[in-house]
């Protein structure tokens, strides 16, 4: 299988955000968005908003600061 | 499903930083952790934390740490590395600490050559103590102290305190990077492997400055301090590689 038929799945650890918006901003697919419910430390969290758009190249990991996404392939 | 980013062996799991949204030392923690274990130096790793936002690092990392007095934190890795050699020795400042109360500490143990590898967080401000102006400010950067912005009549130049030390011959290799997008930040964690690998080749002094940002203390968001830093500190603080005297330390050690 190609990278570009490969499924990822990105996922945000919700209470682990601090909403700082980086992946959100850094995503060149749009997968990521804010969440409008607030998480645990009282910060909009960021979450998937367009998952099937993911291509796993792992930019929002990269620039992630608290370590709050995790990227799977399948 | 398969996890591709595996949580570094040498962070604590789980762990939830006292630093503000979008700050860069959370990237430059995880870059750490990341190459400790992927050079197999965590066992031996001793990481010196600075007095300033990182004072509380040894909350994070899961290898040995030690608190250092304000800018004295190369003064402590040179007594580490020197007493025992066989030691990783890191030491880990802000702008504040190494280019301010530190400034002796930075350029003897520089000068002196010490084989130790210092990672040093620039964002231009003291921000623990929130947002005074720091050595590193920029010309007109408006801080807590220079509201009206620094003014060099009255506030001096930004200090290019990396710039001096790459002078130095016992300065094997210094780098000016930024972690101000994702690209970037990949340059940052290769510098910070070539000065990790100085170290263990026993090279001499290696050092990394990061322009980091400080989102609370320059009243940005995180995005806009990533831009800001991409538009504005560069001009100042131009990143690139600042000197490599790798090869001749290493014909040096040879004869
Ligand atoms: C001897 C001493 N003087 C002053 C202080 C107060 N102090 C704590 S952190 C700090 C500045 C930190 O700035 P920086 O090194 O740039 O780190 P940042 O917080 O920006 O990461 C100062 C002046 C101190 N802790 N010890
Ligand atoms: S980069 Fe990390 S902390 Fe910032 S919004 Fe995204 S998941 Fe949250
Ligand atoms: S004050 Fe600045 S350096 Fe300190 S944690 Fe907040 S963003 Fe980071």
């Amino acid at each position: 299988m190609s990278k570009k038929d490969k499924v990822f799945t990105v996922k945000v650890r919700r209470d682990f955000c601090k909403g700082c918006g980086l992946c959100i901003e850094f995503c060149k697919k749009e997968v990521l968005g804010t969440s409008a419910k607030l998480n645990r430390m009282g910060y909009n969290p960021a979450e998937p908003v367009k998952p099937e758009a993911c291509i796993g190249c792992m930019m929002c990991t990269q620039v992630c600061p608290d370590l709050a996404i995790e990227v799977y392939s399948g | 499903m398969e996890l591709i980013n595996n949580w570094p062996k040498y962070y604590k799991k789980d762990v939830v930083t006292h630093y503000c949204p979008g700050c860069g030392h959370g990237i430059v923690h995880r870059i750490i952790a990341e190459l400790l274990e992927e050079m197999d130096l965590g066992k031996q790793a001793y990481l010196v934390c600075p007095a300033g936002c990182a004072v509380l690092a040894y909350h994070y990392f899961d290898f040995d740490v030690i608190e250092s007095a304000h800018g004295r934190g190369t003064a402590i890795a040179t007594g580490a590395k020197r007493a025992k050699p066989e030691l990783f020795v890191i030491s880990y400042q802000g702008d504040g600490d190494l280019s301010a109360i530190g400034t002796a500490e930075t350029i003897h143990s520089a000068n002196r050559g010490e084989n130790i590898s210092v990672v040093f967080i620039n964002n231009a401000v003291y921000g623990m103590t929130g947002g005074q102006m720091a050595p590193t400010s920029i010309l007109g950067q408006s801080t807590t102290t220079s509201p009206d912005g620094r003014n060099p009549e009255v506030d001096g130049y930004p200090l290019h305190i990396t710039d001096v030390v790459a002078n130095f011959p016992g300065v094997a290799y210094a780098e000016r990077v930024t972690v101000a997008s994702p690209a970037a930040i990949k340059k940052t964690k290769k510098a910070i492997r070539n000065a990790f690998q100085t170290q263990v080749d026993g090279l001499g002094y290696s050092i990394v400055e990061v322009l980091s940002p400080c989102p609370t203390n320059w009243k940005m968001t995180p995005v806009q301090s990533c831009k800001w830093i991409e538009e504005e500190m560069v001009k100042e603080y131009k990143p690139g590689l600042l000197t490599d005297k790798r090869e001749e330390r290493r014909k040096d050690r040879a004869c």
